[in-house]
């Protein structure tokens, strides 16, 4: 198993592994293959950003590169650093009549180099998809170098020379919105906004994450869950909110989203009082006394 | 499936008169970029390569392939789809009539209504998208329809609305699921659900009518101009619909967390403050006691302290609703915000917003807070009269006042001296116009006597330019 072989396998095979696709989501994963582009992917928390290049990585058996991303993030922790540690030790080890330019190109050789995700993902031998998450919690000048490394997929390392990627990687990046990303880098990459899934999808997602929830709890449950998303709320539930509830509500041993059940675990769902209080009054449920 | 009616690659070459697929992804691409999206000519290239990769006879392939090339931002997927409809419809346009079905049609070969009704009830009750679809082509062209004088026929979504009540048509719906009694909660969830499909319903219906508007023009690009609708940061408070200000309330908060991590960034740049001693003596110890890494401590950032006063009367409601709810969703970007608010006189409603649910905050505005004196007619002289008497005295150097209104004061007078004392005891005072700067003066507007004593009057006729102006200042 290795690339995707047509548009269809890519729906079939990501589906095989457990996430389900709607059309955006396999033309864009299957362009990404084609054309060589990363893919930048928007959306709410909890809608499966992160969820996709895991699934890609296992559809095509590939291994898996992850940087997460955070503000200050840099060079060093990102693409590389020498090993200052080790230098030392190997510059005090050395014999008194070495030269100076043997011990320098001993030093910044390979065995020095710290690799981090960007350099493994780059000098990757197998098949590799490299998961950028959270993208715009990076500082602008990082994102420069991820622009460089991007297009190229070439990285310069001043004492070693250019390190050229064996393979293009499969890029994937995500983004929570909480800034807006530079033009540039949405230039190079395909976008993808993932959105709350539809009913009918988000109800095949629940029944293949939790196939112990029976077939009539998880409709009512979509139900439950988009009625929530059309409210105004400070979080609105996601997929991986709905997913949870379902799980609660088998465990809890629901046969269906009645009163009783809807007021013992609508916090599941919801994660401020406010929007508690919105939902109850919305789908008037009789509010739990313990939590007045 | 690909079938003939769906195939895009097929309707390209028919709607615009013998132009191939090539020609028309860049006729698209041109018109993406009137439409205000930014398709660079690189994301045109790709936008071509892409359409190599994917299976032309799939339509939702194709828009798909082009959207991930060309957009770039959730915002512009609405420009995007009615664009994309416009310049690679998913069929052609019937002629007169022959949309719809002929069991709908009574005897003289008119349209049947209570047939038709009960048919578009059937599907709304089935809930399968692509059956409410096909009802809602069908209700353009059997109730849509208004001769032109030249003989064409145009398309009004009015028409159909007043033919096919929605309020009707959801107490039906909910009537027939028997939703009238038992849980509330079931109730509400039917309803919400149905509420959905009618606004499937709607949505086509409209799409529909620009599907027409665009075949029955030849030139493409012309349409275009017109179909766009602006995005909706870019909607005029004024003239917004419903769904439009439910959209937009719904991007305040992401907009509200997006200006204040910008903040934060802008403060963390800014440059240092004054050496810190202390920390610089500690650092030194590494080196010796040679102070070769000097601490700095960092500015304090300044947060304005900010009062906005609002005209909350009829005419820019809608704006100052707006206004208000990102500064307080802004609140800790700010040292203290208060507000005020006035129709003809003045009350303070800061406490109002406290940690309530704006909607109810706005609601309790209007029953509780004391802004009509006289007639309930815009009154900025009175209003500024009496936030002289009870408030000025708290405006300090720190205060930057916002006020927020139209000016238009119904001839009365202005008591501008009061935004003069304002200006010189507070930091700034800005005033935000929700009316186009040419309007400014007309009429009963007053904006010249009140611009000499602000630092600036702006114009905030949508959310982007409120946006752009709040970044500034905070």
């Amino acid at each position: 198993m290795s690339s995707f072989a047509s548009y269809d396998d890519v729906h079939d095979r990501l589906g095989g592994v457990g996430y389900l696709t709607d059309e955006p989501i396999d033309t864009v994963v299957w362009l990404a293959q084609q054309l060589g582009k990363p893919i930048l992917v928007e959306g709410p928390a909890g809608v499966g950003k992160t969820e996709l290049a895991k699934a890609v990585a296992a559809a095509r058996d590939a291994d898996l590169v992850r940087l997460q991303c955070y503000e200050g993030l840099d060079e060093a922790k990102a693409l590389y650093e020498w090993n200052y540690k080790k230098q030392l030790l190997r510059i005090q080890a050395g014999s008194a009549d070495e030269g100076f330019d043997d011990v320098h190109d001993d030093i910044f050789g390979d065995d020095y180099l710290l690799e981090r995700p960007l350099l493994r993902a780059l000098r990757a031998e197998r098949d590799t998809v490299l998961l950028i998450d959270e993208v715009d919690k990076v500082d602008f000048e990082f994102e420069a170098l991820l622009l460089e490394i991007l297009s190229d997929f070439q990285v310069t390392i001043p004492e070693l020379g250019t390190v050229t990627g064996t393979r293009r990687p499969f890029v994937v990046l995500t983004s929570n919105n909480t800034r807006e990303l530079s033009e540039a880098l949405k230039r190079r990459a395909l976008y993808l906004h993932l959105d709350y899934p539809s009913a009918d999808r988000e109800a095949a997602i629940v029944r293949s994450r939790v196939p112990e929830a029976a077939d009539a709890l998880v409709e009512q449950l979509v139900r439950v869950v988009r009625s929530l998303r059309a409210l105004e709320l400070r979080k609105a539930p996601s997929l991986s909110e709905t997913l949870d509830w379902a799980r609660t509500l088998v465990e809890l041993g629901f046969e269906q989203v009645d009163d009783a059940a809807l007021s013992r675990t609508l916090n599941v769902a919801l994660k401020y009082h406010q929007d508690m209080a919105t939902a109850t009054k919305h789908l008037q449920v009789s509010p739990r006394p313990e939590l007045n | 499936m690909p079938t003939g009616s769906d195939a895009a690659g097929a309707t390209a070459t028919t709607a615009g008169g013998g132009d191939g697929l090539f020609d028309r992804v860049l006729a698209f691409v041109g018109a993406l970029r009137n439409g205000g999206i930014t398709a660079t000519q690189s994301e045109a290239i790709d936008a071509v390569r892409a359409l190599g990769e994917v299976e032309l006879l799939r339509r939702s392939q194709v828009r798909e392939a082009l959207a991930a090339c060309t957009v770039s931002s959730a915002s512009d997927r609405r420009t995007f789809d009615d664009l994309f409809d416009l310049y690679f419809p998913a069929r052609r346009v019937p002629r007169d009539g022959d949309e719809v079905d002929p069991d709908l049609l009574g005897g003289d070969g008119e349209v049947d209504d209570d047939a038709f009704t009960q048919a578009l009830l059937d599907a709304l009750l089935g809930g399968d998208e692509s059956a409410i679809r096909r009802m809602a082509r069908q209700a353009v062209d059997a109730f849509g329809r208004v001769e032109g004088r030249d003989g064409q026929p145009s398309f009004f979504s009015y028409k159909v609305r007043r033919a096919l009540d929605p309020h009707t048509l959801l107490d039906t719906l909910l009537e027939a699921r028997g939703a009238t009694d038992g849980d509330p909660a079931v109730q509400r969830l039917l309803r919400d659900e149905y509420e959905q499909r009618l606004d499937e319903f709607r949505k086509e219906v409209d799409a529909e009518i620009r599907r027409r508007a665009a075949d029955r023009s030849d030139d493409l690009d012309d349409v275009a101009t017109r179909v766009v609708r602006p995005s909706v940061d870019e909607v005029d408070f004024f003239r917004m619909t419903a769904t439009e200000s439910r959209e937009l309330r719904a991007q305040i908060a992401p907009l509200a967390r997006k200006l204040a991590s910008r903040t934060q960034v802008k403060r963390r740049h800014g440059r240092d403050g004054r050496l810190d001693v202390r920390r610089t003596i500690r650092r030194s110890l590494a080196t010796g006691g040679v102070p070769m890494d000097p601490a700095f401590k960092p500015r304090k950032p300044h947060k304005p302290e900010l009062f906005v006063i609002t005209d909350v009367s009829g005419s820019v409601a809608s704006f100052a609703r707006f206004t208000l709810m990102l500064v307080h969703s802004l609140q800790e970007q700010f040292a203290k915000v208060r507000s005020f608010a006035f129709i003809d006189t003045l009350d303070e409603v800061t406490a109002l917003f406290e940690g309530r649910e704006f909607d109810e905050a706005i609601r309790r505005m209007t029953a509780e807070a004391d802004l009509v004196w006289l007639d309930g007619h815009s009154d900025y002289g009175h209003a500024f009269e009496v936030f002289h008497n009870t408030f000025i005295d708290d405006l300090t150097p720190r205060a930057t006042v916002l006020i927020l209104g139209d000016a238009r004061n119904n001839y009365r007078a202005s008591s501008s001296w009061v935004i003069e004392e304002m200006a010189s005891r507070a930091r700034r005072v800005l005033w935000l116009n929700p009316e186009a700067a040419t309007y400014w003066g007309t009429g009963d507007s007053i904006t010249g006597d009140y611009t000499r004593h602000v630092e600036e009057m702006v114009e905030v006729r949508n959310l982007r330019q409120l946006t752009d102006f709040v970044q500034e200042l905070t």
